[in-house]
């Protein structure tokens, strides 16, 4: 017998190899195959938090970036009833926010809109929350919008393992959970955060947005107003 | 199939929208006289009939911001056997929906008292004016919709798709780069 064979999953009949300490989203995009997903971000420790990327093994549904591979799962992810559970997840998160996307920058680069996109929503179906949700613009050089945020934690995590800094932080549980910036004052302008940071590169929505940007890129020009999020996605796990 | 009998009846409104997606409906340009061979225009700004009458289509730009737009709102869903919300205000609240987090009483303040350049700084208060709403919403919270088209506005190219595949019977179908909702 020659090299040990590599240990494989199966992911929607198609034979996935991984290697040991992957989890099951991490094997499925170096294979090229596209789970949806939205508070996952390779470079991050998986949070598992919106569920997006929700797989059935062995029957039973579990989210894919935080599940470890193990030989010989059998894992479903492009059915019918999935996707229809996560063009569910996708409109509520879109009707618990407030997202205008005409007047929001950040359309036509956001991950929110593209999943949306590529699950074919036409509308957010359930009824506006329209919460109270408070803007930070006290930073010289970043907005904080509330209303778009998705608490995907991404910004609180890069700024936490990455910067150093810790300027983000979740608070509260549910539909009473707020993005909370560690300053006496709370306010963002308070912090040492740098647009230099990674913290203020990895925010998914248009929660957290570069100032004195907004259209240097015209709407119809950007990333996912001709790709997919799928293309996109899997474009960047292979540069 | 000039038999006016014959045609599709289709009538279309603004609520609280800003004509936006009727400009982009005029954008199927030329495409408009064929269209017309297979339908008939019920009430729209472009008719201007003043009431709704028995429909195949009804097409609703624009979410719901006073008494009068539940009332045209419903009258169209009476009427028309297929509702369609056209653009990113029928389907969401949209634009107008901005001012959902903002106390009305202080928005007319902004607008028709602090605002400079104004006559007489006075919130307009004449019974012919509708009931404005705290907040302004889509309609499909308040009547059931059966289409959406999305985006602010939806592009000529993609009235004219979902029209044509609704009136040849057809799911109504975008390609992705019609689908967008700015
Ligand atoms: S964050 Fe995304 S989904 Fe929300 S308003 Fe902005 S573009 Fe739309
Ligand atoms: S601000 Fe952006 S990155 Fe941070 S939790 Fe909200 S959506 Fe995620
Ligand atoms: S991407 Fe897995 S839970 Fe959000």
């Amino acid at each position: 017998m020659g090299a040990p064979m590599s240990k494989t999953i199966t992911i929607d009949g198609k034979s996935i190899p991984f290697k040991d300490g992957q989890t099951i989203m991490d094997a499925a995009m170096a294979a090229d195959v596209y789970i949806p997903h939205l508070c996952h971000n390779p470079e991050f420790k998986p949070h598992g938090s919106c569920k997006l990327c929700t797989v059935k093994v062995n029957g039973r549904n579990v989210a894919s970036c935080t599940m470890p591979a193990v030989e010989g799962q059998q894992v479903l992810s492009d059915t019918l009833e999935l996707n229809d559970e996560r063009l569910s997840l996708t409109q509520m998160l879109f009707v618990e926010g407030n997202h205008i996307c005409p007047s929001c920058e950040k359309s036509g680069n956001c991950q929110l809109q593209a999943v949306a996109y590529y699950l074919g929503m036409m509308s957010p179906h359930y009824n506006h929350f329209y919460p109270q949700r408070e803007v930070d613009a006290s930073h010289p050089d970043m907005l904080l919008d509330r209303n778009r945020c998705i608490y995907c934690e991404l910004c609180v995590r890069a700024s936490r393992d990455v910067d150093g800094k810790s300027v983000f932080g979740l608070s509260g549980r549910g539909i009473g959970s707020t993005l909370v910036v560690n300053s006496t004052s709370g306010l963002l302008g308070d912090t040492n955060l740098a647009a230099t940071d990674k913290a203020a590169q990895v925010c998914p929505t248009g929660a957290l947005l570069k100032k004195r940007q907004g259209f240097t890129v015209p709407i119809g020009q950007r990333i996912f107003d001709h790709r997919t999020i799928k293309d996109v996605q899997l474009g960047e796990e292979h540069e | 199939m000039s038999d006016p009998k014959l045609k599709v009846r289709v009538a279309t409104c603004s609520l609280a929208g800003c004509f936006g997606c009727h400009m982009s409906f005029l954008d199927i340009d030329e495409r408009l006289l064929g269209l017309l061979e297979l339908i008939e225009f019920d009430r729209t700004p472009l008719t201007d009939i003043k009431h709704c009458g028995p429909c195949d289509v009804g097409i609703v730009e624009g979410g719901v911001c006073n008494a009068e737009n539940v009332h045209v709102l419903k009258e169209f869903r009476k009427n028309c056997k297929v509702l369609v919300a056209i653009g990113a205000c029928a389907i969401t609240g949209g634009i107008p929906a901005m001012r959902n987090n903002i106390d009305l009483w202080d928005c007319f303040q902004e607008v028709y008292q602090y605002e400079g350049g104004l006559e007489g700084h006075q919130v307009p208060n004449d019974p012919e004016l509708p009931l404005p709403f705290d907040k302004v919403h889509p309609i499909n919270e308040v009547v059931k919709v059966d289409y959406f088209l999305p985006g602010c506005p939806p592009s000529g190219d993609a009235i004219w798709r979902f029209l044509t595949d609704l009136l040849n019977g057809r799911e109504p179908k975008l390609d992705y780069e019609m689908l967008h909702y700015d």
